[in-house]
């Protein structure tokens, strides 16, 4: 594959506005299937999370879940949209291995939310209002696996593995309009968007939103157009963006490729483009064309969903905070300062922060081991740092540490374990053997045995010289692995002294 | 005169996975061109007052419960699977993209 | 020929209940019958071999004094578009030779815990797309009143085995016709219910907002009591029909006296005659209505003034549903596989399985569908067709607000020569001008036997339609117009059909 050429974005911005668009689709957590009563579940065995609805067995006809119908409209309604009195569902026809109908039971003409707004704030303090089209309901497909190929792609590949557990889980698809005037602050704007959106759905607890699991997919549509011109430039589609932090680059590539064509008076052609996250880069998929005809029509073995005015209500009255307002009395509420909150907003860990201290942490640990060594790990992974562990893993830790128990420096190696999947804090401590020794009868032999080598110290103690204390505490801990608490190492070290 | 030509039922054959002969195509041609200019008139009459009709019955909200029911077992599920493996479905090499 | 086979279900129900006849012995005699003739019907295209076990079953718990329901024992044929956990279920295609459903249809399950025993599935046009059963996979299914005849379609297997004596009771499926216009030509019964009474979960559709299971049988009664076994609501099928419904073999009894006929307005649509109606069709249909007006019947004719669009609807909306429902055969989870010469990719073998599982008059309903929703035509096809259902279902509201019950001969002639319409797809479509127009508003609608026609001696049927939802006021009509017709004859219309198999 030919590698892009890119202009640099300074310059791709003095040429060209970017016009952005996104499609993010979230997993609903309900218990069941969007059609179907099979459990709703991440990580069973192969083809067992299935109905005969799900394989699309001859005779077989859907049945809509009413907990996705609120989950929708409570989504639907955190976005500023409008909820349809009347919202119908269509067959999306196409053919692809891993939807057993080959048709996805979507909607089209009567989506169940249209007409929202997001509001999403920069680094900068501006605030961005992203017009939301519409939210529909629609079901996922199965799941590939390519056997034969190199590294699992699809090119190369001999044959393909399905699994349909996924196949029927709820979905809802949010499509923005074009969003005009990001500027520069496009990539950025692109990640807060995805950003704002999964802390809604967090916050709803309709979805557990991990992009690592698919449950929450992107994609972003990225056009430009010369500066002073009215028509909207040709757009790419780049799906399999998942992660915010890939969001951000795979928006800030596609300006730059884009820009590297138009300039060289090249063409964009309309196409999907698949994102790359080992090389940064965006590779062409298919394009569209008239074999893209999905020839949409009304489902007919499903009803409309009318919800009643009563019910909206209802789920209005149960909307947890607009995700802006919260952000303002959160930050009072945890006492962070301007950039402190900004860095947790930027690092996209509100929710996490949130859920953290609700297991128990203070703000201001959680908040540190978040934007601190989580982060600094997700960095070197190049994952989102909600991807590494859960909230109340963090919390744990950061109660081993109030407890005494861990040291701040013992509390990485614990996290750092939990990541590599070793288990619990309180087994990494266990397995590990990383737990602070308070046990003094062990801290009072190993200075006994610091002591020996150096007899002169306890001679320099009893004179006051208080700082030759150091070597000591130095050797204990060395000899502790540095599984003590210094403070009490010190302490011991002293009535020693006055004891001899 | 009809409107369908042998190019627009291989695009027709390709859109519903139907891998033609060469003289079906010939004979579908002829045979959806009388048929479509029979069933043209439907257009006569279908005016823009009249609202469409996807259901016979005008019936709303047929939801089920959010509750776990009875699922098939991976042996059942793959009961009928031409090929499979590891609890899976087998399908040969796709070329295309995924949607 | 043994008498338990000539027996209607409601006569065979009462000697088993009685305990004259085991439903062992009156399994087995319908085996026998299917042993003995249905080498020429060809009515089954599989015949259960747990039948006699079912049976044995419902004996002992009978001989245990259970309560059983009244057609406990009574065998039932099944359209193999049903789909049943014992046996195969083709839907009449190469594609579903040997599948196995890991669940009963909803009316299969509802037949089997009313004791009903199932005793093989139907031959059908393949996917039901078709008015003469010649479009099946597996060859075509012979009129048992001229087997050089179709026995009407999509369910020619039903309507034949009914007609044959293979089975007293028979399942069919009924898209735009295809229980009613087979029941026409064979001299048998069939009813459409109104769309939504009778669940479709475990039907393997052909265009979703048109099918509707239904009884087949030999008398209005025996309809009924099967209608009451597999009607009501379905959580599985979403569009069907949430309230009760009353009995409709009480109505069907209450109907036998006749007195429903006083004063009934029956409407006659002016549309339906004339020019592809064969005379000896036209000539019973007139006799009928004068008895009707003999018994006190007003005869009414309404207009309905975009009837003469259904069939263009019809052949719209059904390709088109058809060819999203049919998509689902792509040789990945189950049916036939088809791997293209010199190997392919994934889409390559679904081009290849589906050309060569298909038959021609499905792939030519695909194709059409296809294109009828396909961008750029959606609006001038699809869309408009949708719009004449909605010119159709006020046609019928209007004439209900004048009549009780519209009457029509079921299918403009008799049975046709097998072969004779076989490659001219537009005439065989044109067959089903006076079914379609309830499937596509969703009222129900039955056909009876109204005598044979002159010039051929040949079955004819009478269709009669009525209001959605009451599906009651046909089984009452038509219970009485039978009770009618039988009087004058002095015997049923099926006696009269020859032997079969020399017995
Ligand atoms: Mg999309
Ligand atoms: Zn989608």
């Amino acid at each position: 594959m030919a590698k892009d050429k890119i202009l640099s974005f300074e310059r791709a911005l003095e040429l060209y506005e970017p016009v952005l668009g996104f499609e993010v689709h979230i997993e609903l957590g309900t218990k069941t299937k969007m059609f179907s009563s099979a459990p709703n579940e991440f990580g069973s065995e192969p083809n067992t999370n299935i109905t005969p609805v799900d394989l699309g067995l001859p005779g077989t006809l859907p049945v809509v879940n009413e907990q996705a119908v609120r989950y929708s409209i409570s989504l639907g309604l955190a976005l500023g949209c409008e909820i349809a009195e009347t919202s119908s569902f269509a067959r999306k026809n196409y053919f692809y291995p891993d939807m057993t109908k080959n048709y996805q039971i979507t909607q089209s003409d009567q989506p169940i939310a249209y007409d929202g707004s997001v509001e999403v704030e920069l680094a900068d303090g501006t605030i961005f209002h992203v017009p939301i089209e519409r939210a529909h309901m629609e079901e996922d497909a199965g799941k590939l696996t390519h056997v034969g190929g190199s590294a699992g792609r699809i090119q190369g590949a001999s044959a393909s593995l399905v699994d349909y557990n996924r196949a029927g889980v709820p979905l809802v698809e949010i499509v923005t309009r074009p969003i005009f005037g990001a500027e520069h602050n496009a990539p950025e704007l692109a990640k807060a968007y995805v950003a704002v959106v999964r802390e809604i759905a967090i916050s709803l607890g309709i979805s557990e939103a991990r992009m690592e699991r698919g449950n929450l997919r992107c994609d972003a549509n990225v056009s430009l157009r010369p500066r002073g011109q009215e028509k909207l430039g040709t757009r790419t589609e780049t799906k399999n963006v998942n992660s915010l932090r890939s969001v951000e680059r795979a928006v800030r590539y596609e300006i730059q490729r884009q820009a590297a064509i138009l300039e060289a008076g090249g063409t964009i052609t309309q196409e999907t483009r698949h994102w790359h996250e080992d090389t940064g880069t965006t590779s062409a998929g298919r394009p569209k064309s008239d074999a893209d005809d999905y020839r949409y029509f009304p489902e007919p073995d499903l009803l409309p969903v009318v919800p009643g005015r009563e019910l909206i209500e209802q789920l209005r009255s149960e909307l947890p905070e607009a995700p802006a307002a919260r952000n303002r009395r959160l930050k009072g509420e945890w006492g962070f300062t301007d950039l402190e909150f900004q860095d947790v907003v930027n690092g996209g860990l509100l929710a996490e922060i949130s859920s953290t201290v609700a297991a128990g942490a203070t703000a201001q640990a959680a908040r540190k081991w978040w934007t601190g060594e989580i982060a600094r790990i997700a960095n070197t992974q190049g994952v989102d740092a909600a991807s590494l562990i859960s909230p109340e893993n963090v919390a744990a830790t950061a109660k081993l540490v109030e407890a005494g128990t861990l040291t701040d420096k013992l509390a990485r190696q614990v996290i750092e374990g939990v990541i590599a999947g070793e288990g619990s804090p309180q087994e990494v401590v266990d397995a590990r053997g990383l737990a602070v020794v308070s046990d003094d009868g062990a801290l009072i032999a190993a200075i006994d045995e610091a002591l020996a080598a150096q007899p002169d110290i306890l001679e320099k103690l009893r004179e006051g010289k208080v700082q030759a204390a150091g070597a000591v505490i130095g050797a204990v801990m060395k000899a502790m692995k540095g599984q003590a608490d210094a403070a009490r190492v010190r302490e011991l070290l002293l009535e020693r002294a006055a004891q001899a | 005169m009809s409107e369908i030509t042998p190019e627009l039922v291989t695009h027709l054959a390709s859109l519903s996975r139907i891998d033609l002969s060469p003289d079906e195509i010939a004979s579908l041609t002829t045979e959806l061109g009388q048929i479509v200019d029979s069933i043209a008139k439907v257009s006569e009459v279908a005016t823009a007052d009249v609202p469409a009709t996807s259901h016979p019955i005008p019936l709303t909200n047929a939801l089920r419960a959010d509750v776990v029911g009875e699922t098939l077992t991976q042996e059942q599920v793959l009961q009928n699977a031409p090929e499979q493996q590891d609890g899976k479905f087998v399908v040969t090499a796709i070329l295309g993209e995924e949607q | 020929m043994s008498d338990l086979i000539r027996l209607s279900a409601a006569e065979l129900a009462a000697k088993l209940s009685a305990g004259e006849v085991s439903a062992v012995e009156a399994t087995q005699a319908h085996l026998d019958r299917i042993a003995a003739v249905d080498g020429d019907v060809h009515a089954f295209l599989h015949v259960s071999d747990s039948a006699l076990e079912t049976a044995r079953g419902i004996d002992e718990r009978r001989a245990a004094g259970e309560q059983l329901h009244e057609l406990a024992g009574v065998p039932l044929a099944v359209k193999d578009v049903l789909v049943t956990t014992d046996m195969p279920s083709t839907s009449g295609s190469k594609i579903l030779e040997g599948y196995m459903s890991p669940f009963d249809a909803t009316v299969v399950e509802r037949a089997r815990a009313a004791g009903l025993i199932a005793i093989g599935k139907t031959n059908m046009d393949e996917f039901a797309m078709g008015s003469s059963t010649e479009h099946s996979a597996y060859g075509p299914t012979h009129n048992p009143w001229d087997l050089s005849r179709i026995p009407g379609g999509s369910g020619g297997g039903s309507a034949a085995a009914v007609a044959a004596f293979e089975a007293p009771l028979a399942l069919g499926s009924d898209t735009g016709g295809s229980i009613r216009q087979p029941a026409h030509v064979t001299g048998t019964v069939g009813v459409k219910p109104t769309y939504g009474g009778v669940s479709r979960y475990g039907s393997i559709a052909l265009a979703s907002s048109l099918d509707q299971i239904g009884p087949v049988t030999r008398t209005v009664l025996d309809a009924a009591l099967l209608h009451d076994v597999i009607g009501g609501h379905d959580a599985r099928d979403s569009t069907s029909i949430p309230e009760s419904w009353v009995s409709m073999a009480a109505a069907a009894r209450e109907g036998q006296s006749g007195e429903v006929l006083k004063g009934l307005r029956v409407g006659v649509v002016k549309q339906f005659s004339g020019e592809g109606f064969q005379a000896g069709v036209e000539q019973r249909f007139a006799e009928t209505l004068t008895l009707l007006q003999g018994a006190g019947a007003e005869i009414v004719e309404i207009d309905a003034p975009h009837f003469e669009y259904a069939v263009a609807a019809y052949y719209l909306i059904l390709p088109a549903e058809a060819s999203s429902n049919l998509a689902r055969y792509d040789s990945v989870r189950f049916g036939l596989r088809v791997h293209p010469q010199g190997g392919g990719t994934v889409e390559d073998v679904m081009a290849a399985t589906r050309e060569a599982g298909f038959g021609p008059e499905v792939k030519r309903r695909i194709i059409l569908g296809t294109y009828a929703l396909s961008s750029g035509y959606y609006d001038a096809y699809y869309g408009s067709a949708q719009k004449v259902r909605t010119l159709i279902q006020r046609d019928f509201n209007a004439a209900f607000d004048q009549v009780d019950v519209i009457a029509s001969p079921s299918a403009p002639t008799t049975a046709f020569k097998i072969g004779e319409r076989v490659n001219d797809p537009l005439s065989m479509y044109l067959n089903d001008i006076t079914t379609i127009p309830a499937n596509l508003a969703g009222v129900p609608g039955i056909s009876i036997p109204m005598g044979l026609a002159p010039e051929d001696g040949l079955p004819t049927g009478l269709q009669l339609m009525a209001p959605v939802r009451a599906d009651d006021r046909l089984y009452r009509v038509a219970a009485a117009i039978e009770a009618r017709l039988e009087e004058g004859w002095g015997h049923t219309l099926i006696s009269q059909a020859p032997a079969l198999g020399g017995k």
